[in-house]
């Protein structure tokens, strides 16, 4: 699969803080990618630095196999970062327009991605007149006017209402259905799962994940057992060679897997022994879950 | 080239404080024009600037491309406005992160820079020819055609001008603030070679100390950027006759000197490479 970014031990010093720590990351043609990590974990300077806005202190990165000069490279990107940046005295359609002769493009795409995004009606408004919702849709039409190799996106629906992170939401399904390869940067773990293939979790500056999201909440998961008698059950469970770890949670016991076991296997082994369960649930870890336990201190 | 400015000119022309200023701009150059009307009577002191002297070729260049350089302060506003903003919008980073290079971006408002310079510089040229030719008392192609150097140093002096202006808004990312460093800073040259010369050395003509410090100053960036075109006043016969009667000498070297081009050439070049670094060094 062809490769279009890839980052070799990157490192960003400020005067005191390591912002990121020797990251290597590999981005390859038509998956989506998500970056997790909290605040202040070096997303953005990550990001940042493969757009050529932040100096890097070591490392390298490189677009396409490095086959452009990276603000040429960057002419085949979308990208948008934290907030939408345009000419608030300009209309959507001279903004877009601009950028069109940033990235030496015609303007044939204006007003079909305008339409995309839903702000064909309001082309002739000045940006400074959008809502945040509309210049974030913008900034998403602006970074699609190329057409680009891969969409990157910054914390796309920070500071949006419902109805806005619903409407960003949509359109990057869209866009993601379409075969565009995007890197969604975000802390919104809900936001990642429901739409990214793989993950990238950072804390500190340091990549702590790097894989599929399957291969992330890929444990052999737990099991919520209940019963009249739950010493009984403990004792029983302990005997088997596939359990960890018993937890007890009020009146359940949360029993997590060492290696694989069917839940009717289970309870077929228990019932031999008189053990009767009046609850039996397997589950496995949510993202969010796997990703608390991961970047836990 | 063509696309840099035209990015750089639909930010201008698109900006309605810019549009307005340009135009104020371009519209007094050409009412300096109305000087020639000029014309009053003062007991026995009559003036009428169309017989004056002021518009006889080759003398004209001088006086015009003087008088017309004090007016480059509006396009000044407009380049610091421009730059500050980039900042202040975030559009720098996001003209960054569309593909543009550092160099690129440096290189549009140099370009517009050059073309305001120019446009100014015809302009300028013209008029000055309209006037002459209607008002000089010599018409011959060589004499109309003679001391084209104060022409360039014109040119010269609002590129050098602009350029410092670009820079400080680099570095300071404020308009006002720019702005007022700028004139903090013509304030500094002129009071702190004051301050020196009168005050801490105790005025001696033709004493060595004094010789270096009236050098110095000449060196400053805004002193050698004025010395670039010396006022043209004193140059002119009545005005001469006035202070000779009142006792006053001028010895004053009206030419545009090469030691001045090659400071300002200098300055401008620092100052465009000092951009340059603060660009490439800055994280946005």
């Amino acid at each position: 699969m062809e490769t279009i970014l890839k980052i070799t031990n990157l490192h960003k010093k400020y005067r005191k803080v390591h912002a990121v720590n020797n990251v290597s990351v590999e981005i390859k043609k038509g998956n989506v990618y998500g970056i997790l990590g909290p605040n202040g974990s070096g997303k953005s300077t990550t990001l940042g630095i493969v757009l050529n806005v932040v100096n890097k202190t070591s490392g390298e990165f490189e677009w396409f196999d490095g086959t452009y000069s990276t603000h040429d490279a960057l002419k085949k990107v979308g990208a948008i970062i934290e907030r939408p940046n345009f000419y608030p005295y300009m209309t959507a359609e001279d903004n877009l327009k601009l950028v069109c002769k940033i990235k030496n493009i015609p303007y044939t795409k204006v007003f079909e991605k305008l339409e995309l995004v839903g702000l064909l009606d309001r082309k002739d408004s000045k940006f400074k007149t959008f809502s945040l919702g509309m210049k974030q849709r913008l900034a998403i039409a602006s970074a699609l006017l190329n057409d680009p190799e891969i969409l990157i996106l910054d914390e796309p629906t920070n500071g949006l209402d419902p109805q806005g992170i619903r409407q960003i939401r949509d359109l990057i399904k869209v866009i993601a259905n379409q075969g565009t390869t995007i890197l969604l940067a975000s802390h919104l773990l809900d936001e990642v799962e429901k739409v990214c293939s793989h993950v990238i979790v950072i804390r500190n500056g340091v990549t702590l994940y790097q894989g599929t999201v399957d291969g992330m909440v890929a444990s052999e998961g737990f099991f919520e057992l209940e019963s009249e008698n739950l010493a009984q059950l403990e004792s029983a469970l302990q005997q088997l060679p596939q359990i960890e770890k018993i937890e007890k949670d009020e009146n359940k016991l949360l029993v997590y897997l060492k290696s694989h076991l069917e839940p009717g296997e289970l309870n077929t082994l228990l019932f031999k022994q008189n053990i009767t369960l009046t609850h039996l649930v397997k589950r496995k870890n949510s993202l969010e879950e796997q990703f608390l336990e991961l970047t836990k201190h | 080239m063509k696309r840099l400015l035209s990015i750089e000119l639909q930010k201008i022309w698109q900006n309605r404080a810019s549009k307005v200023l340009t135009i104020i701009y371009f519209l007094s150059l050409t009412l300096l024009a109305s000087i020639a009307l000029i014309e009053f009577d003062f007991g026995p002191f009559k003036f009428k600037a169309a017989d004056s002297g002021f518009f006889n070729f080759p003398y004209i260049w001088h006086f015009t491309t003087y008088v017309a350089s004090w007016l480059k302060i509006f396009l000044a506003v407009i380049i610091v406005s421009m730059v500050a903003n980039e900042y202040s919008y975030g559009t720098l980073k996001q003209n960054l992160i569309d593909g543009m290079s550092k160099k690129e971006f440096l290189l549009s408002k140099i370009y517009t820079i050059l073309l305001f310079s120019l446009v100014s510089t015809l302009l300028v040229f013209g008029i000055s020819l309209i006037l002459g030719l209607k008002y000089s008392s010599f018409t011959e192609v060589s004499i109309i055609f003679s001391d084209l150097e104060y022409l360039f140093a014109y040119f010269l002096k609002h590129v050098a001008f602009f350029s410092f202006c670009l820079f400080l808004a680099l570095l300071i990312k404020r308009s006002a603030f720019t702005l007022g460093f700028i004139f903090v800073w013509f304030l500094g040259e002129n009071i702190g070679h004051a301050i020196l010369k009168y005050k801490i050395l105790g005025y001696k003509p033709k004493d060595k100390d004094t010789v270096v410090i009236d050098w110095v100053k000449d060196a400053l960036p805004l002193e050698s950027m004025s010395n670039l075109i010396v006022e043209p006043f004193s140059r002119l016969n009545f005005i001469k006759s006035i202070t000779n009667t009142v006792g006053a000498n001028f010895e004053n070297n009206y030419a545009v000197q090469p030691i001045f081009i090659g400071i300002v050439l200098f300055w401008t070049s620092l100052f465009l490479i000092l951009s340059y670094r603060i660009l490439k060094k800055r994280d946005l």
